[in-house]
């Protein structure tokens, strides 16, 4: 009976093993647990989830399953209703009709009315020239064509031409599982480490040894040193989404190898440039942001920081305050990351893009300025180099 | 055996969710995983399991150089050297050099003991990996005597982790998980109460409040926890500061009195200070 609830954590993304589930089946038969719900949850949470973050997904799908709406967990992973936005119908537009749709008047009314019509606007919609939703020739929405639009739930950019990316679609975390061609990476990574001797004296100091048996006429006197360990400490910011959508597999790559080879690593996303807030989980990045303050307050100059982007975007959101693609800044984001260098001297820029068309893209000529030349191409040569600069 | 259950003992309040995992833990012989901030009684746990079920304690303590094999057994291969040096009869005997470790010492207890191995996440990544054959077994083979050690009684097996490092899928599956939450207000009064029973009901509130407040500044290198809690009211006990003394509206003394016992750590008091240096700003103007 209790056999589909153990499918749909699996498919809920819980993945919990055979073995767990025989565990939980052999507690309830041996009456650890009384006759009511809450044991129950308690103990099928202690006995099949295995970590915390996992929680909450745990509780919404204990919750749809014994409601008895066993696809009501498919919503689960969004925030906004997934129907409201979903591409249903794409709007095909022809150039003259394209011309027609006039501009509505500045920025700053365009996010005004966005802001306004999210309020009032309580239902799904599709098609149409007024309400947010898709297809439509509304200012607001996705898979629909406005010269000044704002992109709202859409998977990858169609005209790359939103004024502002007001998106909140799952940006999802970079996977640290990635194996293939990591090790290139990881090689050119050891170079960074820096071994130090800490810790308990445990392993044998043969030559120290030696020489002081000698000393001691003969009688053994064993010399001990302790192990040595990586001391090298990294802070790592990547930047995620939008036009970085075509590296993620290097970056995925990096973000493993970088995971298994230090044990100081410490990461943040940002997207295309660093501003006063980043943050350390792609799905809920607007609710959990950290102040980048509290990041150079956090970890010491101690830190080796290392951006991975492709700094390809407007040069506006790098030298003016309010530019960024997201949110308003009050600060210019060149002026943060020359914060950031402050506090941290040992710093480098990886990026993903080609050599070659470095020159020909503004923000990345800015952002190499910025950096003082410290950008490096994403290859295992460009890490070598790279990894020179942070010595 | 009688059938024993643990709810909490007089020194330590356990919620419905902790009771029921150790319960399971225990009737099921699994180990149980302890993970949560540092400071909310994960170590205290299985003390306080060993008293409420009467049972002896065993502690294992790791650190960063801990490994498995030391939780069984060691041979001491360099006493035995020296001995030969030395003309002593006993080196023929192996045995006479195999020190016993904490996990075989739990194994040989005459009644189920409970075994604490704490901090597990300090080890190299491989330590629980290399413990996985004597958690489910509840045995081990000693090479140099050929000897099985197998637990006379399995023990009740208490595991924290302060999740420094994360732990192998294949070792999770075999414990029983709980991950103690920071307390709300209301448990909180609970635990301060069996700690400092009669503990006058305005100090008690504008301490908590206090303490819940100095824990919502961001960006604390380390929040201060229920541990450091106790240790605090301990001293505004022992110095009499009046229950008023607390209370944050009073702006020229915003400062809790005696926050070092809450904060550890110098950027942090740093970091209050001018927070409310800013704050005392603010008001004045």
């Amino acid at each position: 009976m209790l056999n589909s609830f153990f499918y749909l954590l699996r498919e809920g993304g819980i993945r919990p093993s055979l073995s767990e589930w025989l565990t939980l089946l052999a507690a309830l038969k041996s009456g650890v647990a009384g006759h009511s719900v809450d044991d129950f949850y308690y103990l099928a949470r202690s006995a099949l989830v295995k970590d915390e973050t996992l929680f909450d997904r745990y509780d919404r799908i204990f919750a749809a399953y014994f409601r008895g709406a066993d696809d009501a967990f498919r919503d689960l992973v969004r925030e906004l209703p997934a129907d409201w936005l979903e591409r249903q119908a794409e709007l095909e537009l022809s150039d003259e009709e394209r011309a027609q749709i006039e501009a509505l008047g500045g920025f700053e009314k365009l996010m005004e009315a966005l802001r306004e019509r999210l309020e009032e606007q309580k239902d799904r919609h599709e098609g149409g020239s007024r309400w947010i939703g898709t297809a439509g020739t509304s200012p607001f929405g996705a898979y629909g064509y406005n010269p000044e639009g704002v992109r709202i739930g859409q998977a990858g950019s169609r005209h790359r031409s939103a004024v502002k990316v007001w998106d909140r679609r799952e940006f999802r975390n970079l996977d640290d599982t990635v194996e293939l061609g990591t090790r290139n990476i990881k090689l050119a990574l050891r170079k960074l480490r820096k071994f130090a001797r800490e810790g308990a004296a445990d392993q044998l100091d043969l030559d120290d040894t030696i020489d002081k048996t000698a000393r001691n006429a003969g009688l053994l006197d064993i010399r001990m040193v302790p192990e040595r360990h990586n001391a090298v400490k990294v802070l790592l910011c990547l930047d995620v989404g939008g036009s970085m959508d075509d590296h993620v597999r290097v970056c995925e790559e990096m973000f493993s190898a970088a995971r298994s080879e230090f044990k100081h690593l410490e990461y943040y996303y940002f997207h295309n440039f660093v501003y006063e807030s980043l943050w350390k989980d792609n799905r809920r990045r607007h609710a959990e942001r950290v102040p980048t303050n509290e990041i150079t307050h956090k970890y010491g100059a101690d830190y080796k920081l290392i951006f991975v982007g492709d700094a390809t975007m407007s040069p506006y959101e790098i030298v003016y305050p309010g530019g960024s693609v997201e949110h308003w800044n009050e600060e210019a984001g060149a002026v943060w990351i020359q914060r950031l260098l402050a506090t941290y001297p040992k710093a480098i820029w990886l990026n993903p893009e080609p050599r070659e068309r470095w020159n020909f893209t503004p923000s990345i000529k800015l952002t190499r300025e910025l950096m003082d030349d410290r950008m490096f191409p994403l290859t295992v040569s460009g890490l070598d180099e790279a990894i020179r600069a942070l010595h | 055996m009688a059938e024993q259950k643990f709810t909490g003992t007089r020194s330590y309040i356990a919620t419905d969710d902790l009771m029921m995992a150790v319960n399971a833990a225990v009737t099921l012989e699994r180990p149980i995983l302890i993970k949560g901030e540092p400071g909310t009684g994960k170590t205290q746990l299985a003390m306080e399991v060993a008293a409420a079920l009467d049972r002896p304690l065993y502690e294992w303590h790791i650190k960063s150089t801990t490994k498995a094999q030391q939780g069984l057994y060691e041979y001491d291969a360099v006493a035995r050297l020296r001995d030969s040096q030395l003309g002593d009869d006993r080196v023929h005997d192996i045995a006479n050099y195999i020190v016993r470790g904490k996990i075989w010492e739990a194994f040989a207890s005459d009644v189920q003991p409970v075994l604490l191995i704490d901090e597990i996440d300090k080890a190299d990544i491989e330590f629980p990996n290399d413990l996985l054959q004597e958690l489910d077994r509840m045995e081990f083979y000693v090479y140099e005597t050929q000897e099985l050690v197998r637990a006379r009684h399995r023990p009740i097996i208490v595991i924290t982790s302060n999740n420094e490092k994360e732990l192998p899928d294949a070792f999770l599956r075999r414990c029983f998980f709980h991950y103690i939450k920071f307390p709300d207000k209301d448990t909180m009064a609970k635990i301060v109460d069996v700690h400092f029973p009669g503990l006058k009901k305005a100090l008690l509130k504008e301490s908590l409040d206090a303490f819940y407040r100095l824990r919502d500044v961001p960006g604390l290198k380390k929040k201060p926890s229920t541990s450091e809690l106790l240790d605090w009211i301990k001293l505004l006990l022992a110095e009499d500061i009046p229950p008023e003394a607390l209370r944050a509206e009073d702006s020229r003394k915003a400062v809790p009195p005696l926050y070092g016992a809450l904060l550890k750590n110098e950027q942090d008091v740093h970091l209050f200070e001018q927070l409310v240096f800013m704050d005392r700003r603010s008001r004045t103007q």
